[in-house]
Protein backbone atom coordinates (compact mmCIF):
# COMPACT_ATOMS: atom_id res chain seq x y z
CA UNK A 1 0.00 0.00 0.00
CA UNK A 2 1.22 3.52 -0.86
CA UNK A 3 2.91 5.25 2.06
CA UNK A 4 3.44 8.96 1.53
CA UNK A 5 5.59 9.08 4.67
CA UNK A 6 8.30 6.86 3.19
CA UNK A 7 10.44 9.88 2.22
CA UNK A 8 11.40 13.12 3.94
CA UNK A 9 13.85 16.01 3.55
CA UNK A 10 16.22 15.14 6.42
CA UNK A 11 19.86 15.06 5.35
CA UNK A 12 22.85 14.46 7.61
CA UNK A 13 26.53 14.89 6.88
CA UNK A 14 28.41 12.79 9.44
CA UNK A 15 31.74 14.36 8.49
CA UNK A 16 30.68 17.66 10.02
CA UNK A 17 29.51 16.13 13.31
CA UNK A 18 31.41 17.27 16.40
CA UNK A 19 29.71 14.76 18.67
CA UNK A 20 27.91 17.26 20.91
CA UNK A 21 24.79 15.09 21.05
CA UNK A 22 22.36 17.98 20.74
CA UNK A 23 20.42 16.31 17.90
CA UNK A 24 19.81 13.26 20.09
CA UNK A 25 18.60 15.52 22.91
CA UNK A 26 16.15 17.59 20.88
CA UNK A 27 14.63 14.92 18.61
CA UNK A 28 11.19 13.78 19.81
CA UNK A 29 11.28 10.65 17.65
CA UNK A 30 14.73 9.18 18.32
CA UNK A 31 15.88 9.75 14.74
CA UNK A 32 19.53 10.05 15.87
CA UNK A 33 21.67 8.01 18.23
CA UNK A 34 25.21 8.51 19.50
CA UNK A 35 27.78 5.94 18.58
CA UNK A 36 31.53 6.35 19.21
CA UNK A 37 31.22 10.10 19.83
CA UNK A 38 29.36 10.72 16.59
CA UNK A 39 25.68 11.04 15.79
CA UNK A 40 24.20 8.41 13.52
CA UNK A 41 20.89 8.25 11.73
CA UNK A 42 19.03 5.59 13.66
CA UNK A 43 15.53 5.79 12.17
CA UNK A 44 15.40 8.62 9.61
CA UNK A 45 11.85 7.77 8.48
CA UNK A 46 10.53 8.63 11.94
CA UNK A 47 11.50 12.26 11.23
CA UNK A 48 8.55 14.69 11.34
CA UNK A 49 10.61 17.61 9.99
CA UNK A 50 10.19 19.82 13.06
CA UNK A 51 13.63 21.31 12.43
CA UNK A 52 14.87 21.20 16.03
CA UNK A 53 18.05 19.24 15.18
CA UNK A 54 19.05 21.57 12.35
CA UNK A 55 18.52 24.66 14.47
CA UNK A 56 20.56 23.25 17.36
CA UNK A 57 23.41 21.77 15.30
CA UNK A 58 26.38 24.14 15.70
CA UNK A 59 28.35 22.71 12.79
CA UNK A 60 25.48 22.66 10.27
CA UNK A 61 25.74 18.91 9.75
CA UNK A 62 21.96 18.52 9.56
CA UNK A 63 19.55 20.01 7.06
CA UNK A 64 15.80 19.52 6.91
CA UNK A 65 13.02 21.44 5.21
CA UNK A 66 11.10 22.10 8.38
CA UNK A 67 7.41 22.78 8.51
CA UNK A 68 4.19 21.59 10.01
CA UNK A 69 2.63 18.35 8.78
CA UNK A 70 -0.91 19.67 8.83
CA UNK A 71 -3.25 19.10 5.88
CA UNK A 72 -5.73 21.72 7.11
CA UNK A 73 -3.06 24.44 7.14
CA UNK A 74 -1.80 23.49 3.68
CA UNK A 75 -5.30 23.46 2.17
CA UNK A 76 -6.07 26.82 3.72
CA UNK A 77 -2.86 28.23 2.30
CA UNK A 78 -3.63 26.79 -1.13
CA UNK A 79 -7.20 28.15 -1.15
CA UNK A 80 -6.18 31.61 0.03
CA UNK A 81 -3.19 31.73 -2.29
CA UNK A 82 -0.73 32.04 0.59
CA UNK A 83 2.74 30.54 0.62
CA UNK A 84 2.74 27.02 2.13
CA UNK A 85 1.53 27.63 5.64
CA UNK A 86 3.38 27.11 8.87
CA UNK A 87 0.24 26.77 11.00
CA UNK A 88 -3.19 28.25 10.84
CA UNK A 89 -4.77 27.48 14.19
CA UNK A 90 -4.24 29.01 17.60
CA UNK B 1 6.98 42.09 21.49
CA UNK B 2 8.54 44.29 24.12
CA UNK B 3 10.19 47.57 23.39
CA UNK B 4 13.70 47.54 24.84
CA UNK B 5 13.69 51.34 25.14
CA UNK B 6 11.02 51.20 27.80
CA UNK B 7 12.99 48.94 30.12
CA UNK B 8 14.70 50.73 32.94
CA UNK B 9 17.67 48.50 33.61
CA UNK B 10 18.38 50.07 37.00
CA UNK B 11 14.99 49.21 38.44
CA UNK B 12 14.65 46.15 40.63
CA UNK B 13 13.68 42.96 38.81
CA UNK B 14 9.94 42.43 38.91
CA UNK B 15 9.16 38.91 40.07
CA UNK B 16 5.64 37.46 40.24
CA UNK B 17 4.97 34.54 42.49
CA UNK B 18 3.14 31.30 41.88
CA UNK B 19 2.51 27.95 43.54
CA UNK B 20 2.35 24.33 42.40
CA UNK B 21 -1.31 24.13 43.48
CA UNK B 22 -4.00 24.25 40.82
CA UNK B 23 -7.26 25.90 41.84
CA UNK B 24 -10.77 25.03 40.70
CA UNK B 25 -10.60 28.09 38.46
CA UNK B 26 -7.47 26.63 36.84
CA UNK B 27 -9.19 23.30 36.19
CA UNK B 28 -12.22 25.09 34.72
CA UNK B 29 -9.91 27.09 32.46
CA UNK B 30 -8.24 23.84 31.32
CA UNK B 31 -11.64 22.34 30.57
CA UNK B 32 -12.63 25.34 28.42
CA UNK B 33 -9.25 25.31 26.66
CA UNK B 34 -9.75 21.64 25.75
CA UNK B 35 -13.12 22.55 24.22
CA UNK B 36 -11.43 25.24 22.17
CA UNK B 37 -13.54 27.92 23.87
CA UNK B 38 -11.91 31.37 23.40
CA UNK B 39 -8.94 29.50 22.15
CA UNK B 40 -6.37 32.28 22.16
CA UNK B 41 -7.36 33.69 25.52
CA UNK B 42 -5.91 31.13 27.92
CA UNK B 43 -2.93 33.30 28.71
CA UNK B 44 -0.55 33.89 31.58
CA UNK B 45 1.28 37.19 32.01
CA UNK B 46 4.77 36.75 30.50
CA UNK B 47 7.68 37.43 32.85
CA UNK B 48 9.57 35.91 35.75
CA UNK B 49 7.81 33.91 38.47
CA UNK B 50 9.12 32.53 41.75
CA UNK B 51 7.83 29.15 42.88
CA UNK B 52 8.50 27.91 46.42
CA UNK B 53 11.30 29.85 48.11
CA UNK B 54 13.98 30.19 45.45
CA UNK B 55 17.53 31.38 46.16
CA UNK B 56 19.99 32.77 43.59
CA UNK B 57 21.22 29.20 43.11
CA UNK B 58 17.79 27.81 42.19
CA UNK B 59 17.05 26.50 38.69
CA UNK B 60 15.20 28.52 36.04
CA UNK B 61 12.50 26.81 33.99
CA UNK B 62 11.23 28.29 30.74
CA UNK B 63 7.71 27.86 29.41
CA UNK B 64 5.02 29.36 27.15
CA UNK B 65 2.32 31.74 28.36
CA UNK B 66 -0.48 29.25 27.61
CA UNK B 67 -2.25 28.31 30.84
CA UNK B 68 -2.07 24.57 30.09
CA UNK B 69 1.72 24.83 29.56
CA UNK B 70 2.38 27.03 32.58
CA UNK B 71 0.14 24.94 34.84
CA UNK B 72 1.64 21.65 33.64
CA UNK B 73 5.04 22.99 34.61
CA UNK B 74 4.23 24.49 38.00
CA UNK B 75 2.03 21.62 39.15
CA UNK B 76 4.99 19.30 38.66
CA UNK B 77 7.33 21.47 40.73
CA UNK B 78 5.82 20.51 44.06
CA UNK B 79 8.51 20.90 46.71
CA UNK B 80 10.98 22.40 44.25
CA UNK B 81 12.20 25.97 44.70
CA UNK B 82 12.89 27.74 41.45
CA UNK B 83 12.07 30.38 38.90
CA UNK B 84 9.77 30.14 35.91
CA UNK B 85 10.49 32.35 32.92
CA UNK B 86 7.26 32.70 30.95
CA UNK B 87 7.77 33.67 27.30
CA UNK B 88 5.16 35.58 25.33
CA UNK B 89 3.87 32.99 22.85
CA UNK B 90 0.44 34.61 22.41
CA UNK B 91 -1.21 31.95 24.53
CA UNK B 92 0.04 29.07 22.37
CA UNK B 93 1.58 25.89 23.78
CA UNK B 94 5.34 25.25 23.74
CA UNK B 95 5.57 22.90 20.75
CA UNK B 96 3.23 24.82 18.45
CA UNK B 97 4.79 28.13 19.49
CA UNK B 98 8.25 26.75 18.70
CA UNK B 99 6.93 25.80 15.25
CA UNK B 100 5.56 29.31 14.79
CA UNK B 101 8.84 30.76 16.16
CA UNK B 102 7.21 32.68 18.98
CA UNK B 103 8.87 30.34 21.46
CA UNK B 104 12.23 31.37 20.05
CA UNK B 105 15.82 32.41 20.56
CA UNK B 106 14.71 36.00 19.99
CA UNK B 107 11.97 35.86 22.60
CA UNK B 108 14.28 34.24 25.17
CA UNK B 109 16.89 36.96 24.64
CA UNK B 110 14.24 39.67 25.05
CA UNK B 111 12.68 38.05 28.11
CA UNK B 112 16.00 37.36 29.87
CA UNK B 113 16.92 41.02 29.34
CA UNK B 114 13.52 42.42 30.32
CA UNK B 115 13.34 40.42 33.55
CA UNK B 116 16.98 41.18 34.41
CA UNK B 117 17.43 37.50 35.08
CA UNK B 118 21.20 37.90 35.49
CA UNK B 119 20.59 39.94 38.64
CA UNK B 120 18.30 37.26 40.04
CA UNK B 121 20.28 34.04 39.64
CA UNK B 122 23.95 33.10 39.95
CA UNK B 123 23.85 29.97 37.82
CA UNK B 124 23.25 31.04 34.25
CA UNK B 125 21.35 28.00 33.07
CA UNK B 126 17.88 27.85 31.51
CA UNK B 127 15.98 24.57 31.60
CA UNK B 128 13.78 24.44 28.50
CA UNK B 129 11.11 21.92 27.65
CA UNK B 130 12.56 19.72 24.90
CA UNK B 131 9.68 20.59 22.59
CA UNK B 132 10.80 24.23 22.59
CA UNK B 133 13.82 23.18 20.52
CA UNK B 134 12.26 23.70 17.04
CA UNK B 135 12.22 27.43 17.82
CA UNK B 136 15.43 27.81 19.82
CA UNK B 137 19.11 27.53 18.92
CA UNK B 138 20.79 26.73 22.25
CA UNK B 139 24.20 28.00 21.12
CA UNK B 140 22.68 31.30 19.96
CA UNK B 141 21.06 31.85 23.34
CA UNK B 142 24.40 31.20 25.04
CA UNK B 143 26.16 33.63 22.73
CA UNK B 144 23.60 36.39 23.15
CA UNK B 145 22.66 36.12 26.83
CA UNK B 146 25.41 34.10 28.50
CA UNK B 147 22.77 31.60 29.63
CA UNK B 148 23.34 27.95 28.84
CA UNK B 149 20.26 26.20 27.49
CA UNK B 150 19.57 22.77 28.89
CA UNK B 151 16.81 20.79 27.20
CA UNK B 152 14.76 19.04 29.86
CA UNK B 153 12.27 16.24 29.28
CA UNK B 154 9.31 16.45 26.87
CA UNK B 155 6.75 16.07 29.66
CA UNK B 156 6.72 18.21 32.81
CA UNK B 157 5.74 15.10 34.81
CA UNK B 158 9.30 13.81 34.26
CA UNK B 159 10.88 16.97 35.71
CA UNK B 160 11.32 15.80 39.33
CA UNK B 161 13.13 12.69 38.06
CA UNK B 162 15.16 14.74 35.59
CA UNK B 163 16.28 17.20 38.27
CA UNK B 164 17.94 14.41 40.27
CA UNK B 165 20.53 13.74 37.57
CA UNK B 166 20.00 16.52 35.01
CA UNK B 167 19.93 13.74 32.44
CA UNK B 168 16.85 12.87 30.43
CA UNK B 169 16.39 9.20 29.60
CA UNK B 170 15.49 8.23 26.04
CA UNK B 171 11.93 7.58 27.23
CA UNK B 172 11.72 11.14 28.58
CA UNK B 173 12.92 12.41 25.19
CA UNK B 174 10.32 10.65 23.06
CA UNK B 175 6.93 11.94 22.08
CA UNK B 176 4.20 9.37 21.67
CA UNK B 177 0.51 9.74 21.02
CA UNK B 178 -1.30 7.50 23.50
CA UNK B 179 -5.05 6.89 23.61
CA UNK B 180 -5.49 9.37 26.45
CA UNK B 181 -3.97 12.20 24.41
CA UNK B 182 -5.97 11.29 21.32
CA UNK B 183 -9.20 11.36 23.34
CA UNK B 184 -8.34 14.72 24.93
CA UNK B 185 -7.97 16.19 21.43
CA UNK B 186 -11.39 15.06 20.19
CA UNK B 187 -13.51 18.06 21.32
CA UNK B 188 -11.28 20.77 19.80
CA UNK B 189 -11.91 19.54 16.24
CA UNK B 190 -15.36 18.17 16.97
CA UNK B 191 -16.87 21.54 17.93
CA UNK B 192 -15.97 22.91 14.49
CA UNK B 193 -17.70 20.01 12.78
CA UNK B 194 -21.02 20.19 14.65
CA UNK B 195 -22.60 23.16 12.86
CA UNK B 196 -21.86 22.08 9.24
CA UNK B 197 -22.94 18.54 10.12
CA UNK B 198 -26.26 19.61 11.60
CA UNK B 199 -26.96 21.88 8.63
CA UNK B 200 -26.15 19.12 6.15
CA UNK B 201 -28.29 16.64 8.10
CA UNK B 202 -31.26 19.06 8.05
CA UNK B 203 -30.90 19.65 4.31
CA UNK B 204 -30.90 15.91 3.66
CA UNK B 205 -33.78 15.32 6.05
CA UNK B 206 -36.10 17.91 4.54
CA UNK B 207 -35.05 18.05 0.88
CA UNK B 208 -32.79 15.23 -0.20
CA UNK B 209 -34.07 11.81 0.78
CA UNK B 210 -35.22 12.03 4.37
CA UNK B 211 -34.15 10.26 7.52
CA UNK B 212 -31.63 7.72 6.24
CA UNK B 213 -29.23 10.16 4.53
CA UNK B 214 -29.61 12.58 7.46
CA UNK B 215 -28.54 9.79 9.83
CA UNK B 216 -25.68 8.99 7.46
CA UNK B 217 -24.39 12.55 7.86
CA UNK B 218 -24.44 12.19 11.65
CA UNK B 219 -22.71 8.82 11.39
CA UNK B 220 -19.93 10.41 9.34
CA UNK B 221 -19.39 13.01 12.06
CA UNK B 222 -19.27 10.35 14.78
CA UNK B 223 -16.95 8.16 12.76
CA UNK B 224 -14.48 10.81 11.58
CA UNK B 225 -14.66 13.05 14.63
CA UNK B 226 -14.64 10.50 17.43
CA UNK B 227 -13.82 7.00 16.22
CA UNK B 228 -10.94 7.99 13.96
CA UNK B 229 -8.75 9.62 16.65
CA UNK B 230 -9.43 6.70 19.00
CA UNK B 231 -8.74 3.95 16.45
CA UNK B 232 -5.87 5.73 14.64
CA UNK B 233 -3.01 3.29 15.37
CA UNK B 234 -5.16 0.22 14.71
CA UNK B 235 -6.66 1.25 11.39
CA UNK B 236 -4.88 -0.45 8.47
CA UNK B 237 -2.41 1.29 6.09
CA UNK B 238 -0.04 4.21 6.83
CA UNK B 239 -1.83 7.13 5.29
CA UNK B 240 -4.59 9.01 7.06
CA UNK B 241 -6.68 9.16 3.88
CA UNK B 242 -6.71 5.41 3.38
CA UNK B 243 -7.33 4.79 7.07
CA UNK B 244 -10.28 7.20 6.72
CA UNK B 245 -11.61 5.46 3.60
CA UNK B 246 -11.47 2.14 5.45
CA UNK B 247 -13.30 3.47 8.52
CA UNK B 248 -15.78 5.31 6.30
CA UNK B 249 -16.53 2.15 4.35
CA UNK B 250 -17.34 0.30 7.59
CA UNK B 251 -19.55 3.22 8.63
CA UNK B 252 -21.39 3.20 5.30
CA UNK B 253 -22.01 -0.56 5.18
CA UNK B 254 -25.05 -0.63 7.49
CA UNK B 255 -26.61 2.24 5.52
CA UNK B 256 -26.03 0.50 2.20
CA UNK B 257 -27.47 -2.78 3.53
CA UNK B 258 -30.46 -1.07 5.08
CA UNK B 259 -31.56 0.06 1.61
CA UNK B 260 -32.15 -3.56 0.61
CA UNK B 261 -33.94 -4.38 3.87
CA UNK B 262 -36.14 -1.31 3.99
CA UNK B 263 -37.10 -1.31 0.32
CA UNK B 264 -37.44 -4.91 -0.90
CA UNK B 265 -40.07 -3.67 -3.37
CA UNK B 266 -37.62 -1.41 -5.28
CA UNK B 267 -36.02 -2.50 -8.54
CA UNK B 268 -32.47 -3.84 -8.19
CA UNK B 269 -30.88 -0.82 -9.87
CA UNK B 270 -32.78 1.55 -7.60
CA UNK B 271 -31.57 -0.35 -4.53
CA UNK B 272 -28.00 -0.58 -5.84
CA UNK B 273 -27.95 3.09 -6.82
CA UNK B 274 -28.88 4.22 -3.30
CA UNK B 275 -26.56 1.72 -1.66
CA UNK B 276 -23.60 2.82 -3.80
CA UNK B 277 -24.42 6.42 -3.00
CA UNK B 278 -23.72 5.70 0.68
CA UNK B 279 -20.71 3.50 -0.05
CA UNK B 280 -19.04 6.26 -2.06
CA UNK B 281 -20.00 9.55 -0.42
CA UNK B 282 -19.58 8.55 3.24
CA UNK B 283 -16.03 7.10 3.04
CA UNK B 284 -14.87 10.12 0.99
CA UNK B 285 -15.99 12.55 3.70
CA UNK B 286 -14.57 10.43 6.52
CA UNK B 287 -11.27 10.23 4.61
CA UNK B 288 -11.19 14.01 4.15
CA UNK B 289 -11.80 14.75 7.83
CA UNK B 290 -9.27 12.07 8.78
CA UNK B 291 -6.64 13.68 6.55
CA UNK B 292 -7.26 16.91 8.42
CA UNK B 293 -6.36 15.17 11.68
CA UNK B 294 -2.69 15.07 10.57
CA UNK B 295 -2.08 18.48 12.12
CA UNK B 296 -3.29 17.26 15.52
CA UNK B 297 -0.90 14.32 15.66
CA UNK B 298 2.64 14.28 16.99
CA UNK B 299 4.44 12.59 14.12
CA UNK B 300 3.42 13.63 10.58
CA UNK B 301 5.99 15.40 8.39
CA UNK B 302 5.20 18.21 5.98
CA UNK B 303 6.63 16.19 3.09
CA UNK B 304 4.48 13.17 3.92
CA UNK B 305 1.28 15.16 4.36
CA UNK B 306 1.85 17.06 1.12
CA UNK B 307 2.43 13.80 -0.78
CA UNK B 308 -0.66 12.31 0.82
CA UNK B 309 -2.77 15.30 -0.21
CA UNK B 310 -1.63 15.09 -3.82
CA UNK B 311 -2.26 11.36 -3.88
CA UNK B 312 -5.74 11.28 -2.37
CA UNK B 313 -7.52 14.65 -2.45
CA UNK B 314 -8.61 14.39 -6.12
CA UNK B 315 -9.92 10.86 -5.52
CA UNK B 316 -11.86 12.04 -2.48
CA UNK B 317 -13.51 14.80 -4.50
CA UNK B 318 -14.51 12.51 -7.39
CA UNK B 319 -15.74 9.69 -5.18
CA UNK B 320 -17.72 12.13 -3.05
CA UNK B 321 -19.30 13.77 -6.10
CA UNK B 322 -20.25 10.41 -7.60
CA UNK B 323 -21.77 9.24 -4.31
CA UNK B 324 -23.77 12.41 -3.72
CA UNK B 325 -25.13 12.44 -7.28
CA UNK B 326 -26.21 8.81 -6.99
CA UNK B 327 -27.77 9.37 -3.59
CA UNK B 328 -29.70 12.47 -4.61
CA UNK B 329 -30.72 11.08 -8.01
CA UNK B 330 -32.14 7.91 -6.52
CA UNK B 331 -33.84 9.81 -3.73
CA UNK B 332 -36.08 11.36 -6.39
CA UNK B 333 -36.67 8.32 -8.58
CA UNK B 334 -39.79 6.69 -7.27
Amino acid sequence: MYNSYSVNTLAYNAELCNGCGMCVAVCPHAVFEMNERKAHLFQPLACMECGACQLNCVTGAITVESGVGCAAAMMRAALLGLPEAECSCG
Amino acid sequence: MINLDTITINSRPNIFSTTPQLSRANHWDHFLARLGYKRSQHCVEPGLYAIGNPSPDSPVFVTANYTLSFDALRSNLNGIDGYILVLDTNGVNVWCAAGKKTFSTEEIVLRVTATQLKKVVNRHVLILPQLGAPGVAAHEVKKRTGFKVEYGPVRATDLPEYLKTRQATSVMRQVNFPLRDRIILIPVDFVHLILPTVLAALVFYFFLGGLLPALAVLAVLFSAGILFPILLPWLPTHNFSTKGFFLGFLTALPFALSVFIRHPDWTWYHQAGQAFGFLLAMPAVVAFISLNFTGSTTFTSKTGVRREMFAYLPAMAWIFAAGIILNIAFAFIR
